[in-house]
Formats: C-alpha cells, sequence, structure tokens
C-alpha cells in the first residue's frame, strides 16, 4: 500500500486548518506527525481515516481514489487519544468488534474470529485480559486493547492519534518500544500523531513535522534533528535561543560574538538569525564584552543565564554549573556558540517565521 | 442524579453544630409524611374501608374497568412513540450542528413549561368542527376529538420531553469517539445504533421511558379538555376518578385512584432501581 496526499486542504469557518499538505508513504512505513497542539494533525489524520473530508486536494492509496470511498469501505485501524472502547464490551469482543459487523458472507465464523481474537490478545501480551471490561483496565492496557481493535480487520494502514498521551512516562516508554515491534511483526503501514518530539524520533521511519496546517520538514529522524529546514522547525525542536548575526563570507558575525567554532555556510552576505540549544552556547567572562549576566539561577545539574546584550537583546542559556564559576550576575562576557542552524533574516513579510526582527527572548512556548 | 457532597461530621464535632441538621433532616420528614405520605396512606385506607369484595367491584364496574383499559392503551401507544422521537431528537442534538438546533432544544422544552390544558385548548381549535382543520377532518370522516387519537396526541404532547431530557445530556457527555470508531471498524449505521449508541443509553432511555408513561397513565388536565369524558369510551383513569367523584361515588373513586396510586408506585420502585443501574 502507497498512500499519497496532494494539496489538501480543510477550513473550519474561517480558520483554516491544513493549508496544503503533499505527503507520500510508502509500504511498511512507520510515520509520524509531529507538532504543536492545534497544528492539524488530528484533522489530517481523520481525513485520511475518512472521519472528516478536505475542501480541496486528493488521497489515493494504490492508485484508487480515496476521497470517494467511505470509512466503513476504507479498511483502516484507527486508535483514538482516549482510545474510545465499548464499555459494554469485554476486551474479547471489543477486539473482535471489526469482525462481527462484515458482511454475512465475508463474516468468519464464530469459531474463527474467537482464534483470532484469542492470537492478537496474546501478540499484543494481554492474553489473561480477555473476559475484562475496559473499565477494569489500566491505561496502557486499554491502549493495547485499543489497538488490537484496530489490527483485527488486517488494516491496511493502522493510524493513532497521540497513542500515548494519556500515559505516565514510564508506561510511555515501555509502549513505545512495544509498539515499534507490533508494527514490524504485523508488517502494517503506520502513522502515528505526537507532540513528543522524543517520541517521533525514537519510534519512526520517517518525521513529518507540522506547523499551523503546513508540513515544514519530512525526514529521517537524525537529519531533522541535524538540520532543522525552517525556523519554526529549529524552535519546536528546542533551539530556543535566537541571535541576530550579519552573514559575511559564510560566517555568522555579531558584536561580542566568537564564531569559530561554527562551520561556514554556503549562504549569501546578509542580516541572519543564529538558532541555537541552550547548552549550545557559552558565555566567556570577558571585561569588555558587550553581553551582561542578568540573571543566575542555579537548578543543580545546571546553571541557567539570563544575558543582555547590545539593542536590549536577551537571551537564556544554560551552562554545567562546574563550568560557570566565574558567571555571577553582573559579569560581562562574549558568547561562544558551539552550534547552531542560520536562516536568513527577511523584512518583517515572513512575520511566521522571523520574529527575530523584535529583541530576542527564549521563546517558551514554542519548544513545548 | 448528581453526586452529592455528603457532609458527615466526625463524633468529636461540637454540639451544635449537629442541632441544625437534625432540625432540617426532622422538619424534611415531616412535610413529606404530611403532604406525601398521609394522604396516599388514606387513599388505599378509603378504598379499602367497606373491604374487599367492595373494593373489587367497583374495579370491575365498567366505566372504571374500561378506564383502565382506556389507561393502559394510551400509554402503550404514547410511550413508544416517544422513546423513538426522543432517541431521533437526542441523536440529532447531540451529533449534529445545524441552524436551528437552539431553537429545536427550546421547543422541546415547551410541554414542560406550558400548562396541559393549554395543549388540551390547542388541539381543540386546530381539530375542532370549528377548528383549522376540523371542516376537512368531517369531511374524510376523521375522528380525533373526543376519541382514542385525540387523547393520545395530547398525551404525547405532554410527555414528549422525557426520553430526550434523559438521554441527549448523557449522549453529548459521551461524546462520538465511540461511533467513529465504529465506523472505523466497517460497521454500518444500523450496526453502530444497535451495538455501540443503543447500548450506552440504554438505562437513561429505560428512565425516560418511564416517566413517559408513568405522566401518560396520570396526565388529567390536557385530556379532559380533548376527551369529551364519555363514559364507557374516552374516560381515561384520571377522568374516571373525576366523574366518579363528582357522582359522589367516594369508594368508588378511592377505588379507581388507589389502581392509579399502585401504579405510581410500581413506577417508582422501578425509577429507583433504574437510578441505581444508571450509576
Ligand atoms: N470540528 C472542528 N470545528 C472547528 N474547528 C476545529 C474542528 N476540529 C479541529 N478544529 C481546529 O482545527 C485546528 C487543528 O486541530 P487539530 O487537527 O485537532 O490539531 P492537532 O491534532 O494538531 O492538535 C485547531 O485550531 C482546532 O481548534
Ligand atoms: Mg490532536
Amino acid at each position: 500500500m502507497t498512500m499519497s496526499i496532494a494539496h489538501l486542504t480543510r477550513r473550519f469557518g474561517a480558520t483554516e486548518v491544513l493549508r496544503g499538505i503533499d505527503l507520500a508513504v510508502d509500504k511498511g512505513e512507520l510515520v509520524a506527525l509531529l507538532g504543536p497542539s492545534g497544528s492539524g494533525k488530528t484533522t489530517l489524520l481523520k481525513i485520511i481515516a475518512g472521519l472528516d473530508w478536505p475542501d480541496a486536494g486528493a488521497l489515493t492509496v494504490d492508485g484508487e481514489d480515496w476521497l470517494a470511498k467511505r470509512a466503513q469501505d476504507r479498511r483502516i485501524g484507527f486508535v483514538f487519544q482516549h482510545y474510545a472502547l465499548f464499555p459494554h464490551m469485554k476486551v474479547r469482543d471489543n477486539i473482535a468488534f471489526g469482525l462481527t459487523v462484515l458482511p454475512k458472507a465475508e463474516r468468519p465464523a464464530p469459531k474463527q474470529i474467537a482464534a483470532r481474537v484469542g492470537e492478537l490478545l496474546h501478540f499484543l501480551q494481554i492474553a489473561p485480559l480477555g473476559d475484562r471490561y475496559p473499565a477494569e483496565l489500566s491505561g496502557g492496557q486499554r491502549q493495547r486493547v485499543a489497538l488490537g481493535r484496530a489490527l483485527a480487520v488486517d488494516p491496511r494502514i493502522l493510524l493513532l492519534d497521540e497513542p500515548f498521551g494519556a500515559l505516565d512516562a514510564q508506561v510511555r516508554r515501555d509502549l513505545r518500544r512495544w509498539l515499534r515491534g507490533v508494527h514490524d511483526a504485523a508488517g502494517t503501514t503506520t502513522i502515528f500523531v505526537t507532540h513528543d518530539q522524543e517520541e517521533a524520533f525514537e519510534l519512526a521511519d520517517r518525521v513529518v513535522v507540522m506547523g499551523a496546517g503546513r508540513i515544514e520538514q519530512i525526514g529521517r529522524p537524525d537529519e531533522i534533528y541535524d538540520h532543522p529546514a525552517t525556523p519554526f522547525v529549529a524552535r519546536f525542536l528546542g533551539l530556543t535561543v535566537e541571535l541576530p548575526v550579519t552573514l559575511r563570507a559564510g560566517r555568522a558575525e555579531a558584536p561580542g560574538l566568537d564564531p569559530s567554532a561554527l562551520p561556514r555556510r554556503a549562504m549569501a552576505d546578509g542580516p541572519a538569525t543564529l538558532f541555537l540549544r541552550p547548552t549550545e552556547i557559552t558565555p566567556v567572562p570577558d571585561t569588555t564584552g558587550p553581553w551582561r549576566v542578568a540573571e543566575a539561577v542555579s537548578t543543580g545539574a545546571l546553571l541557567r543565564l539570563g544575558l543582555e546584550g547590545p539593542a536590549d537583546c536577551r537571551i537564556e542559556v544554560e551552562v554545567p554549573r562546574r563550568a560557570g564559576r566565574g558567571l555571577t550576575e553582573g559579569q560581562t562576557v562574549r558568547l561562544r556558540p558551539e552550534a547552531g542552524q542560520i536562516f536568513p533574516r527577511q523584512s518583517n513579510s515572513d512575520g511566521a517565521s522571523a520574529p527575530a526582527a523584535k529583541p530576542l527572548s527564549s521563546v517558551k512556548e514554542s519548544s513545548l | 442524579m448528581t453526586a452529592s457532597a455528603h457532609v458527615t461530621a466526625g463524633a468529636l464535632a461540637p454540639r451544635e453544630s449537629r442541632l441544625v441538621p437534625r432540625l432540617l433532616i426532622g422538619l424534611a420528614l415531616l412535610l413529606t409524611a404530611v403532604f406525601v405520605v398521609v394522604p396516599m396512606v388514606y387513599i388505599f385506607h378509603r378504598a379499602f374501608a367497606a373491604g374487599w369484595s367492595v373494593f373489587a367491584a367497583n374495579i370491575a364496574e365498567p366505566g372504571t374497568l374500561h378506564a383502565i383499559w382506556l389507561t393502559a392503551l394510551v400509554a402503550v401507544i404514547t410511550v413508544p412513540v416517544n422513546v423513538g422521537f426522543g432517541i431521533a431528537a437526542a441523536w440529532a442534538l447531540a451529533r449534529f450542528r445545524f441552524p436551528g438546533r437552539k431553537a429545536l432544544l427550546v421547543l422541546i422544552e415547551i410541554p414542560f413549561s406550558i400548562s396541559p390544558i393549554i395543549a388540551g385548548i390547542c388541539y381543540l381549535l386546530l381539530y375542532g368542527r370549528q377548528g383549522l382543520l376540523g371542516p376537512w377532518l368531517l369531511a374524510h370522516d376523521v375522528q380525533i376529538l373526543f376519541a382514542l387519537p385525540g387523547i393520545v396526541l395530547v398525551t404525547m404532547f405532554v410527555t414528549s420531553p422525557f426520553v430526550v431530557r434523559e438521554v441527549l445530556p448523557l449522549m453529548e457527555a459521551q461524546g462520538s469517539e465511540q461511533e467513529q470508531a465504529a465506523v472505523t471498524l466497517g460497521a454500518s449505521g444500523w450496526q453502530i445504533f444497535r451495538r455501540v449508541t443503543l447500548p450506552n443509553i440504554r438505562w437513561a432511555l429505560l428512565y425516560g421511558a418511564v416517566l413517559c408513561g408513568a405522566r401518560a397513565v396520570g396526565e388529567f388536565g390536557g385530556v379532559s379538555v380533548v376527551s369529551g369524558s364519555i363514559r364507557g369510551q374516552t374516560n381515561t383513569l384520571p377522568l374516571q376518578i373525576d366523574l366518579l367523584f363528582n357522582d359522589l361515588n367516594i369508594v368508588g373513586a378511592f377505588a379507581a385512584a388507589s389502581t392509579l396510586t399502585l401504579i405510581a408506585l410500581v413506577v417508582l420502585v422501578l425509577k429507583a432501581v433504574m437510578e441505581s443501574r444508571r450509576g
């Protein structure tokens, strides 16, 4: 099964929730839709499932036009964020549901259905739970049942909406590995939604980063981590320090900035913004440095520094506490970035991706 | 229906803090006894005052017997119709956003807020000889007023909100995710309704149906306008009680009343059982 989505748009009233989505998914792939909440991930997933319909665009699977197909006829498996198990049915009957609603001619005999359910219970490692009701299960167990119910119909594509969103951290990590195993063993094609980058990077073959109804970047986890394609992706991945610089011969220059650790870039000269993680920059004490430590707070392992620089810039950086001995409030410093991404700074026209023209701050809300 | 906070002070609470609750509880019990229990016991007392045989004879009186039968018939027609209407309305209101939805929500409640006698008069003006549809009905020999159809229509009007009111909040609270899950698993509309929607609302639905039935059996004001109170023909049980009472047939009236009260008590027990099942 190969799926291809072209120029998909979806509007709710005046708000454009999907603004031209193009995406192709290959057979057997495990793809993560990663983005902040409200970026349209669920909407896209529901359109693929046939639970919602776009205003424009195309959705084809193996050359078939899926927008002309009802959800019932698409044979997908959908796992809801809050599981949506049927509370009045035992686990066994929940899992069997998709088989028992098949038309008489295609429906397996009750014995075969029971056998298939037993197989799935075993496969999902919930064999002893078959006769319980959903209310008698933990969150992680419910998640497994929901997945079992979706897998029972042997879906052509498996769609999961924030599958681990409602679980605590330890269960999340366990289930993540388990889901990867299930995907590999069942040989399905899987798309899952998450706003947790660690989850997306650990689990997926390919990650699709979404922001405000658009796809910002598609790539393998490491690729995206090392080379965020847009300021949005950079901020979302935690590159929350933004420094205004000037590019000259591929080097970022700014007062009090020591760019020697940064590789040269093949980029045109001009104003740009350097994005980096709070740990990827070292403040070096320097009596003539244009930056000043305005605030120093210890978090135990790290020293979190609020730095004020030229033109009212303020950034927040982190250094190991031991390395930050001389960095007390009032100390002036130079900055030595160890890594980072540079994006040309457009004039105000591109407000969404370059607020770097305004005084800098560590953009907390975009890091989620 | 709603979870209430139970406040019970520990044994070491100062004494005066227990006085006020006790006073209020005592008052509530007293008022319930005076206004509810005593009259009800009295009905049975009067009905059986002259002994079993007199009671039985009064119930077996053809007018009363027919009234019981007619009342049961009205309930048997009304309840299923309103259950159907209630499910349809609740489903439409819970699952869809359409123009006029707010208006429909208000309209559905109207039968609760206006006096049933007004409903009766409206039907009289609509279907009566001088009414809007009267001449047409007369020409086609359709009898609505002073006959079973009129009684049923008014009863349906009066009892129409019960099922919706019970089912709608539940359906809204549960949302449509389970139904969407069923869709993705290939279920048809009917399969979804029967295997997912209905089991989820079954207790609320039964509860609404019981309330609807109780009201259908007990309705007096609206029915009295459209039934014409024809003895042995269009008298429902409440009307028959009124009639017997006006005839000064006190034992007969109390015998009929005790029957109606008995039905109400049965409903009450059913209601209590269902409330505990609904959790
Ligand atoms: N049925 C709907 N009606 C109106 N707005 C909606 C509806 N569903 C989603 N939205 C809006 O669309 C945007 C994207 O929603 P969603 O796809 O759920 O995002 P995500 O799953 O990435 O958090 C949100 O701003 C949300 O408010
Ligand atoms: Mg979502």
